[in-house]
This record gives structure tokens, C-alpha cells and sequence, in this order.
């Protein structure tokens, strides 16, 4: 069975909730929505304080070339405009809504019935993907237009599908391709009309046997579509990794996966993509899983993009007594939130709760040299090293040592048998290595 | 409503640490420590007490009044130091000599660096080689276990260990053959077993690849520097017993003698002392093995284990940084 060769580590998978059917959360009664839910430049807000808004009507527009259209994901009235401290930390200006029934902006099909014939053609589909402000929902937020409009000079010759959801205790991917594989798939073959491919690779762990089995059904029917079952390994979510776990093709250092021929999706986009494409949906919800150890009730929620983290977790059973930690996002790579009134955006996979115990690093011994994260590292690098180079500020020598390559995996600091902060140090290195280069462009 | 963490991804973490790596080698050690007391008895027990004992102290001692910082005896890391101190030094070794040892092999060796981790050389060789060229006469006289299917206890019998003879024979001018048909050469079965001449923990080298076995299924340590070493002895030494059989010992009887099994498994696999990358400790390995088997084969002294790990260690910061590990999408320069 296929898999990445260099590193990787095996958490604990912790599936908690993977046998949970999708549930839609009722309404919120107010909502919060980030106008810059993408990477990028922010879009700018079109709605005034005091306005009524239906259900999926534009409220930001993206106005460059890599950004993205933000719409209400519920109807009712604006009632401020101002800033509000997103999952990642920082303060972002969002819109505030509150609900008042549910009524859609016209032209949204809303009914159940699936549309296989693709009419549209490869422009419609990428101004379509565009207006309704579709991203990628693996948790990078790229704007998914920009995607489909490859370089010149350079050809996308496979479309492949991120259905590997390797951070431990996510399971909204692998509920999504359970219970909506059939619209998935024609997101699938939407894309790859956009991109003028003729073969797409959907890339599942085999720990979804069930979503396996289900999707290559479905793939049978759709000639070009094919499911690759993957070896468990994280992260063979990132793209770099799954690119060469499925065809055994790099992509270079600094570069992108169309370097190689490749444009990689998740499969929370691709169903985006149907919806508006084929429904005229905006993307103005999302499935999220909200799990934990002590979790009363764990969740696989469709959610309206705004809405409150704990809004999700009283439906899931709220906040246990012993919860130490809130995170959005899986353990690996997730986020600790400051606050429960933190909304789920469009790149929200997962509300992850751990308990106190675990909730804690343990402190910090000296390094003994073993080298595991070195051996861990699925770029092949030294974080030992390079972590000893941020914290002495040798940002140049960092730079040399492939300092930017790193995907903040965060196998080195897993692996560490000393619990060295490792990723810590790699995250300010690289920041501060960043800020060396763009000054360099400069001068 | 309590208070919830912050903190930076990842979230969790593996159940491996220093601690468990440490204690991970005191349990691999547990069957050689019971072969060396089968064979040596209760002196065995006595050097093995004191060694770990000494250990201890001087690490307590020099954390807590020296550094005036934490003390972390209990990471396992100086009880490791003190069992292969003591499996590197014969059983009747007198009790004074042990307690230096210790002290050069902690404070020397470890804590003068800067404690665990710090340390560019394996502590317990360093206080082995400090002893031996100190008290050359007294850790070169090795009691003769008890045969191995013998009755008799050790006593004060001493004789040298099965590399000692061949040195002792082949500078007197005796063929290799005539060596090994005398009746105080061990032989492979007693060298493979322990029923021959040594320090205490290198005369076993089955119960030591028992542990080796145990540590490699529990990924304390990884195939690349014991493969090496073996490897490149194995190599080098038959192609010098293929060229003069009379002169060089074969292969295998270099892997069963001595304390190769021992230095491969245990300390040339020392993470702290050897490098970081799987190419790196391939080098270290293939250099251990030829300077080991150079040592044996030329040098004054009949063993070059020891020896040929010190100065491997000795190049690992150059071996870690002249063999990164392979990047992924390195671009290929052209022209």
C-alpha cells in the first residue's frame, strides 16, 4: 500500500466520532463572520450596520486577484461591524449578525435532488467557484479559483483529492465522503473540467475502509475518478506529502504542486465546489467535528460558517468538567482557542477538547541527541538543528538549512523524547527568516 | 469556569522519553547482568552495586552542590552509566578503583560538559579508558569464569581474556591455529555463551544481543550504527584472515571476543555521543568497525573497542554536519 517515504509519526488516531452521522446544528442566534476567511488580501465589507441580509447574500467581496468573497450564512439583521479575535489569535474584522428566520437569497437551489450534468464551462466554473467564495477547507483557506488558473508555461496534468484527514480525531472529511460521496465526486469532475485533466486520484488512509469502499462505488460510474487507499501515516494530509505518496513525484523546494503537474483539493472543497457550481450555494457552511475524551456527545455538525464555538460544543454535550484545552483543529496542528466565543470560519475542520491532564507540556529537557526528529521530519530536515539556529538568531545559516521548507507538521516536537518545544522555535525562525528575505527582495 | 491551556501546536506527544529510553537499556542489560552473575557470582553482584551506586552519588552530589541546579538521578541516565562502567571492568576490580571510575566516567565524562546531552564522548568508556591506562595491571588481570557447565566458584584464578591470548601468542610467534588448539583458549561456544576471560558484562554475547533484540523491537535504537560496525569488521578482518589465516583471526571469532557485541549494541549506539542522521551513524559505524579491528590487529592493545568508539565520537559534530539527511524536493543544480 502506498504512503510518503521520508518521516512521518503515528499518533494515536482517537477516531472518537467517526461513527457519528452528520447532524445539522440549529440556527445560532447570532452569528460572527470574519470578513477575511481566506489567504490573502481581506475583502472588503459591502453590508452596513443595520442591514437586513438573506441567507447567502454577499456580504465582503474579495478584491484581488488571491482573496475571496465572504457571504451571510443566516438571515437577519447586521447589527456592527467590527473586530473580532479569530481561532488563529489575532483580531480580524467580522461582521455581526443577528438571526431572524431563515429566509435565502433567490437563485440557491435548496432542494435535495442531485444535479449530475455539468453544463457550465470552464470559465462559468471558475467565475461560479469564485463568487461563491469558495476555499480550500483542509485548513489552508486558498481561494480555490486561483487554483484552477494554472500559470502559463506550467500544466496541470492530475487533479488529486485530499480525503486523508491524518490529524488524529477528525472525522468530518471522512463523514463527508460517507454521506455526500455522490456530490463530492462530480466536484470532482467540476475541477477537473476547470483544469482540462483527464485523471483525478481521490487519496483516503485505509482507517476509512468504509469511505474506500463507499467512494470506489461511486468512482465506477465517473471514468478518470480513482480512489488510492494510503497507508496511515501523518502527515499525509499535507499536500507535498500525499503528491508523493500517490505518484511518487516532489515537488521542489520553494515551489508548488503544479511544478510537478499536480493541483490538490480536499474533499470539503470538492463538495463546495458542487454546491456552487451546480446549486448556486455559496459557501456559507461547513461539516465540523466536535470530539474529545470526555466529550459527552461527539459531533460530526454541519455548521453556519459565524457561528459560536459554544454554540457546537452545548450541542455536543458542553464543556466537560475536566476540559484543560479547546482547540480548533486536530492535535497536531490545531490551534488552542482563547475563548469559546471564537466563530467557526470556513477553515474549521474540527473542535477538539482535551482533557486537563494532557492539556499541558511537560517541561523541557536538554536535548540527548537521538536524532527522532530528524527522522521524523517529512521534509528532511534537522529540527534540532534548525531550532538551535532560531534561538541563537542565525536566521541566515537557517535560511541555508531549508528553514522554509518546514510545514509545521509538529512530528519533530511530537517525537522528542526530551519535550523540546521544537516547532516553537522553527515557527519564530521562520517568521524572522521571512522577514530576512522579503527585506532582501527590497533592496 | 476553569481556565483552559494555550499553547502551541502539536497538541500531543509521544509516550517515549528520556526516561523510558534510559530504563529501556537498564532492561536490556538485565540478561547479561544475569549471565555475569551465573558466571562470577557474587563479585559480580559487588562491582555492579558499587559502580551503579558511585554513579549516582557523584551525579546527586555534583547536580546538588556544584551546579546548585535540578537533580535528575532518577532519569535513568547514570544508572545506565554505572552498569556499563561496571560491565566494562573485570569482577575482582577493587572497590576504590570502581568509585574512581565512576567519578571520572559522571563528572568528568558527563557533567563537566554540562550533564545529559551534553557530552561528546560515552561516560562510562571514558571512565573505562581513564582506568585502564591508570591501573593498567589491575584491569587487565580477568578472574576465569567457571566453566560453563562447570561447579567450581570463581576464585582468585586469573588469566587473560580470549583476544589477550591470541595477542600474547602471536607476538610470541605462534600461528593462529596454534593459538586456538591450546587448552586455555576458550573457543567460540564458551566466547558465544560467556565461559571465557573478560569484564564482567562483554562475556555473554548471546544475552547481550537478547537485550539488542529487545532494544531495536522497542525503537530505542535504530539498525544503521550496529549494522555498520558489525558490517565493516566483519569485512575488514576476513579480508585480512583471507589473505594470512596463520596471522588474523576470522570474522567470527572477532565479533564472539572481546567486547564487540557489547560497544556495538550499547555504547557506540550511546545517542548523545554518536550522530543524527541514518547517514551519519552509517559513517560512525564503518569507521568504529575498522579502527576496532585496526586496534586489535596492530595496536598495543589486545581490545580497540573502547578506543575506536572514543574517536568516533570524537568526529561526530564533523560527521553531523558533513551528512545531512536527504531533503525533500532538493532541487538538482544544473550545469
Amino acid at each position: 500500500m502506498k504512503t510518503f517515504k521520508l518521516g512521518g509519526v503515528h499518533p494515536e488516531e482517537n477516531k472518537i466520532s467517526a461513527g457519528k452521522a452528520i447532524e445539522v446544528l440549529p440556527l445560532p442566534a447570532k452569528v460572527c463572520i470574519p470578513v477575511s476567511q481566506s489567504l490573502g488580501a481581506p475583502s472588503k465589507v459591502v453590508v452596513e450596520k443595520g442591514a437586513m441580509v438573506k441567507t447567502g447574500q454577499i456580504i465582503a467581496k474579495g478584491e484581488s486577484f488571491i482573496s475571496s468573497n465572504v457571504h451571510s450564512s443566516v438571515a437577519g439583521k447586521v447589527t456592527k461591524i467590527d473586530d473580532v479575535i479569530d481561532t488563529s489569535g489575532y483580531k480580524r474584522q467580522a461582521v455581526y449578525i443577528d438571526v431572524e428566520g431563515d429566509e435565502w437569497e433567490e437563485g440557491i437551489d435548496r432542494s435535495p435532488e442531485i444535479i449530475h450534468d455539468i453544463v457550465s464551462d470552464r470559465d462559468t466554473i471558475i467565475r461560479k467557484i469564485n463568487e461563491m467564495g469558495v476555499v480550500g477547507l483542509g485548513g489552508a483557506t486558498f481561494p480555490s479559483h486561483v487554483k484552477l488558473m494554472v500559470p502559463d508555461g506550467k500544466k496541470a496534468e492530475y487533479l488529486l483529492i485530499n480525503g486523508v484527514e491524518c490529524e488524529p480525531y477528525l472525522t468530518s472529511d471522512h463523514r463527508l465522503m460517507l454521506e455526500r460521496g455522490e456530490e463530492m465526486v462530480i466536484g470532482v469532475k467540476i475541477l477537473m473540467k476547470a483544469l482540462g485533466v483527464g485523471k483525478a486520484f481521490i487519496g483516503i488512509e485505509k482507517n476509512k475502509q468504509d469511505a474506500i469502499v463507499h467512494l470506489n462505488v461511486i468512482c465506477s460510474k465517473h471514468p478518470g475518478v480513482e480512489v488510492v487507499p494510503l497507508k496511515v501515516k501523518y502527515p499525509q494530509g499535507g499536500e507535498k506529502q500525499l503528491i508523493k505518496a500517490v505518484l511518487n513525484r516532489e515537488v521542489p523546494s520553494g515551489k508548488l504542486p503544479i511544478e510537478v503537474g499536480c493541483v490538490v483539493n480536499n474533499v470539503g472543497t470538492a463538495l463546495a465546489v458542487y454546491e456552487a457550481v451546480q446549486k448556486n450555494k455559496p459557501l456559507i457552511d461547513r461539516v465540523v467535528t466536535v470530539t474529545g475524551k470526555s466529550v459527552a456527545k461527539p459531533s460530526n455538525l454541519l455548521v453556519r460558517i459565524g457561528t459560536p464555538v459554544s454554540a457546537l460544543v452545548e450541542f455536543a454535550g458542553g464543556l466537560p468538567e475536566d476540559a484543560g484545552k479547546v482547540i480548533s483543529g486536530g492535535p497536531m496542528m490545531g490551534k488552542a482557542l482563547t475563548s469559546m466565543d471564537v466563530p467557526v470560519v470556513k477553515g474549521t475542520s474540527g473542535i477538539l477538547i482535551m482533557q486537563g491532564a494532557e492539556s499541558k507540556r511537560a517541561a523541557a529537557l536538554n536535548c540527548i541527541r537521538c536524532g527522532r526528529c530528524i527522522t521524523a521530519c517529512p521534509m528532511g530536515l534537522e529540527p534540532v538543528l534548525l531550532a538551535q539556529l532560531s534561538e541563537n538568531q542565525l536566521f541566515e545559516r537557517a535560511e541555508k538549512e531549508r528553514i522554509m521548507d518546514c510545514i509545521e507538521c509538529g512530528s519533530c516536537h511530537f517525537t522528542c523524547p526530551a519535550g523540546r518545544p521544537l516547532l516553537d522555535y522553527l515557527r519564530l525562525g521562520k517568521n524572522k527568516t521571512g522577514i530576512l528575505i522579503r527585506n532582501r527582495g527590497k533592496k | 469556569m476553569n481556565l483552559l491551556t494555550v499553547s502551541g501546536s502539536p497538541h500531543v506527544h509521544t509516550h517515549q522519553s528520556v526516561k523510558s529510553i534510559m530504563y529501556g537499556v537498564v532492561i536490556a542489560l538485565i540478561p547479561a547482568i544475569f549471565v555475569s552473575l551465573y558466571f562470577f557470582g557474587i563479585d559480580a553482584a559487588r562491582v555492579i552495586f558499587i559502580s551503579v551506586a558511585a554513579c549516582l552519588f557523584f551525579e546527586w552530589v555534583i547536580q546538588k552542590y556544584l551546579i546548585k541546579g535540578p537533580v535528575t538521578i532518577n532519569d535513568g541516565s547514570a544508572l545506565v552509566t554505572g552498569v556499563l562502567l561496571a560491565f566494562n571492568v573485570p569482577s575482582n576490580l577493587p572497590w576504590w578503583i570502581l568509585v574512581i571510575g565512576a567519578l571520572v566516567s559522571i563528572g568528568i565524562g558527563k557533567m563537566s560538559f554540562g550533564g545529559l546531552g551534553k557530552n561528546p564522548f560515552n561516560p562510562a568508556l571514558v571512565g573505562r579508558v581513564f582506568l585502564l591506562i591508570s591501573f593498567p595491571v589491575q584491569m587487565t588481570s580477568w578472574p576465569l569464569p567457571k566453566g560453563l557447565f562447570g561447579t567450581g566458584l570463581t576464585d582468585a584464578i586469573t588469566g587473560p581474556t580470549t583476544l589477550g591470548v591470541l595477542k600474547e601468542g602471536l607476538s610470541a610467534g605462534k600461528t593462529v591455529q596454534e593459538i586456538m588448539a591450546s587448552p586455555d583458549f576458550p573457543g567460540y561456544i564458551n566466547d558465544l555463551m560467556g565461559a571465557q576471560g573478560g569484564s564482567l558484562g562483554e562475556i555473554s554475547a548471546i544475552a547481550l544481543l537478547l537485550g539488542a533484540v529487545y532494544m531495536l523491537s522497542r525503537k530505542i535504537i535504530t539498525w544503521h550504527i550496529p549494522t555498520a560496525y558489525i558490517g565493516s569488521a566483519v569485512i575488514f578482518s576476513g579480508i585480512l584472515w583471507l589473505v594470512d589465516p596463520s596471522h588474523y583471526i576470522d570474522p567470527a571469532m572477532h565479533l564472539l571476543a572481546g567486547g564487540m557485541i557489547l560497544g556495538v549494541f550499547y555504547m557506540a549506539t550511546d545517542m548523545v555521543s554518536s550522530p543524527m542522521t541514518a547517514r551519519g551513524q552509517i559513517v560512525f559505524g564503518i569507521g568504529a568497525g575498522l579502527l576496532t579491528i585496526m586496534i586489535r590487529v596492530w595496536g598495543a592493545y589486545p581490545e580497540g573497542v573502547s578506543f575506536a568508539i572514543l574517536i568516533m565520537n570524537a568526529f561526530t559534530p564533523l560527521i553531523n554536519n558533513a551528512f545531512k539527511p536527504k531533503r525533500f524536493g532538493e532541487v538538482v543544480k544544473n550545469g
